[in-house]
């Protein structure tokens, strides 16, 4: 098993584990405050310290991986949803004006900066959780259509799909019985590395305030209340930026590790 | 005669999605909830008081003619009046323009500062310890959320060793000061664009070292370094110039979080600002500056490799 798989799985696990264990236990109650403890820094009691209110740090950080988690895995969600028929319908029609309308539609949204119509999204319709999916899961859409199309497009030109055309099946059974089991690896790959990215958009987003509300935690928004704080307890600004960097890290990591076990061929471009 | 249909089809292709664009923003601030008359006047403001300032800020037109409006007040450097301020838009892009724009380019010439020679070494040590240190570098650097980032640095060197103020911006008159006031904003917005780009260039460099002209380079005597000077870069510099585009588009974006952990009066500031206070001509007008500007650029990084690789022209 290569190092940086092993390494990628272990940081996710944690953080997985971690936010699953919050459904049933925290360390402490993540909405209790108290003032006399605040701004307390790593101790035994308090394994990461607590923030302005005195709540405890390392609670917070549990539950808001649930946030940044599902923010992100449903934000893959849309776009493997949207954006994997897409490319297999572009790849089937190659050249047609379903193909061409697919693949100018994919330039488009991708000339777009995504932050900035994230931004735009989240303050038009509203700050919360649900607008924030939304606005990632779309610039997800394209990134799986053109993957989809591009690796789709080389299967189709080999004997197995000649045969099962010969056969007598239709494009559209093709492309899910044929094409998509074979392009499953470069998606998983592929959907790690957006879910990773999507945990950073969640995670400036509700730094700017446009994230999940209060009284959810989330790690950008902790980021935002820690920023006044710095100069007097550092370490509410570092424990929550060390989570995004370690989930992220790990994220990367696994889909570097699962990139090279699942086919060492594969080269997928990491913008 | 084969640059000049590539340009029209390019220039078509950037027209459309500039129309395209332009919808989108009209619409999705259009249908969002809130009406910004009722917004300015509060919420004790009698009904004939806001269709009167409905009427005044031209809410009660149509949609369809009020997105031509728009549009066609844009391309003659007229973007509205802010209903907040009272003042014209394009005064206030300008304004604040002198922020963002400094800000984005310092950036993208601190991230390719960086990358090309990290990029470089780690190509032409490829495997050993030089490129093992760089790729970790650039692992870490990509999982780094730059605002995170930027609070570091602050609680460093502004906190801490007190080399420079923590924020806010002193203006153009002391051009010193105010390069300085941008420095820690533009290298937090730097170092992750730099990891990406390093990690393009070096893939791109190692792609060219095993082409069959690199070994001909070197059989008529070049040395490894002319050879990689001479040739490689060359040759990686267009997917190198692609990313730079795009990172152009991230570093206009990430200005605008950035702006927020320095308190910079950028436009990133105008956007929150605006937003917070229903004044949808500005957000409307700045989003559609800012994405205008990226495909403009994305355009133009087109046509310069257009330039740098002839071939590129016949294929599209």
């Amino acid at each position: 098993m290569n190092r940086s798989l092993l390494l990628g799985a272990c940081l996710s696990a944690i953080f997985l584990l971690g936010a699953l264990l919050s459904f049933v236990w925290t360390p402490a109650d993540v909405g209790a405050m108290d003032i006399p403890n605040r701004l307390k820094s790593p101790d035994f009691h308090h394994l990461l310290g607590t923030d302005h209110f005195g709540r405890d740090l390392l609670s917070m950080i549990m539950v808001g991986a649930r946030t940044s988690i599902a923010v992100a895995v449903v934000a893959v969600g849309i776009g493997m949803g949207a954006g994997v028929p897409l490319g297999l319908a572009a790849a089937a029609h190659s050249g047609g004006m379903i193909d061409e309308f697919i693949s100018r539609g994919n330039d488009l949204i991708f000339a777009f900066p995504s932050l900035v119509i994230a931004i735009l999204i989240t303050a038009s319709f509203g700050a919360g959780a649900i607008n924030a999916i939304i606005a990632i899961g779309i610039f997800n859409i394209p990134v799986f259509a053109r993957l989809t199309r591009g690796a789709a497009l080389s299967l189709w030109q080999r004997e197995f799909i000649l045969a099962a055309r010969v056969a007598g099946k239709s494009t559209t059974r093709i492309s899910a019985e044929h094409i998509l089991p074979n392009i499953a690896n470069l998606l998983i790959v592929q959907g790690t590395i957006q879910f990773s990215l999507g945990i950073l958009a969640e995670a400036g987003l509700s730094y700017v305030g446009l994230g999940a509300q209060p009284p959810t935690p989330s790690w950008g928004r902790m980021l935002a209340d820690a920023q006044t704080m710095v100069a007097l307890a550092p370490h509410v600004a570092i424990v929550p930026g060390l989570a995004i960097v370690s989930m992220v890290l790990g994220l990367n990591l696994l889909g570097d590790g699962l990139r090279d076990r699942l086919d060492p061929k594969l080269r997928v471009m990491r913008t | 005669m084969g640059m000049l249909v590539y340009l029209t089809r390019r220039l078509i292709s950037l027209f459309l999605s500039l129309v395209v664009a332009s919808m989108v923003i009209f619409l999705v601030v259009e249908v969002a909830p809130g009406d910004p008359a009722s917004y300015m006047l509060g919420i004790n403001a009698q009904p004939d008081t806001i269709a009167a300032l409905r009427t005044e800020l031209g809410l009660d037109q149509p949609k369809l003619q009020r997105y031509f409006s728009w549009v066609t007040g844009m391309m003659t450097g007229d973007f509205g009046t802010s209903y907040t301020y009272r003042a014209p838009v394009a005064q206030m892009i300008a304004d604040r323009m002198w922020i963002s724009l400094p800000l984005a380019l310092m950036a993208l010439t601190l991230s390719a500062l960086i990358a090309f020679p990290a990029g470089l070494l780690a190509a032409s040590k490829r495997g050993k310890a030089g490129d093992v240190s760089v790729m970790a570098a650039t692992q870490l650097g990509v999982a780094i959320p730059n605002f995170w980032f930027a609070m570091l640095l602050v609680l460093l060197f502004a906190i801490k060793l007190r080399w420079v103020s923590a924020g806010g911006f002193a203006g153009w008159d002391n051009p010193m000061a105010a390069i300085k006031s941008l420095t820690l904003p533009a290298i937090a917005l730097a170092l992750p664009q730099a990891a990406i780009l390093t990690r393009v260039l070096r893939s791109a460099l190692i792609d060219t070292l095993s082409e069959d002209f690199m070994r001909t380079a070197r059989a008529k005597g070049l040395t490894r370094g002319q050879t990689l000077w001479r040739h490689g870069l060359r040759n990686a510099l267009i997917p190198v110039l692609t990313i730079l585009g795009l990172q152009f588009s991230f570093l206009l974006a990430g200005a605008i979080i950035i702006e927020q952990v320095f308190y910079l009066p950028g436009l990133g500031r105008l956007i929150f600002q605006s937003i917070t206070q229903r004044d949808l001509i500005v957000v409307e007008s700045v989003v559609m500056l800012l994405v205008f500007a990226v495909i403009v650029v994305n355009f133009l990084t087109d046509l310069a490799y257009a330039l740098v690789d002839p071939r590129l022209r016949s294929r599209a």
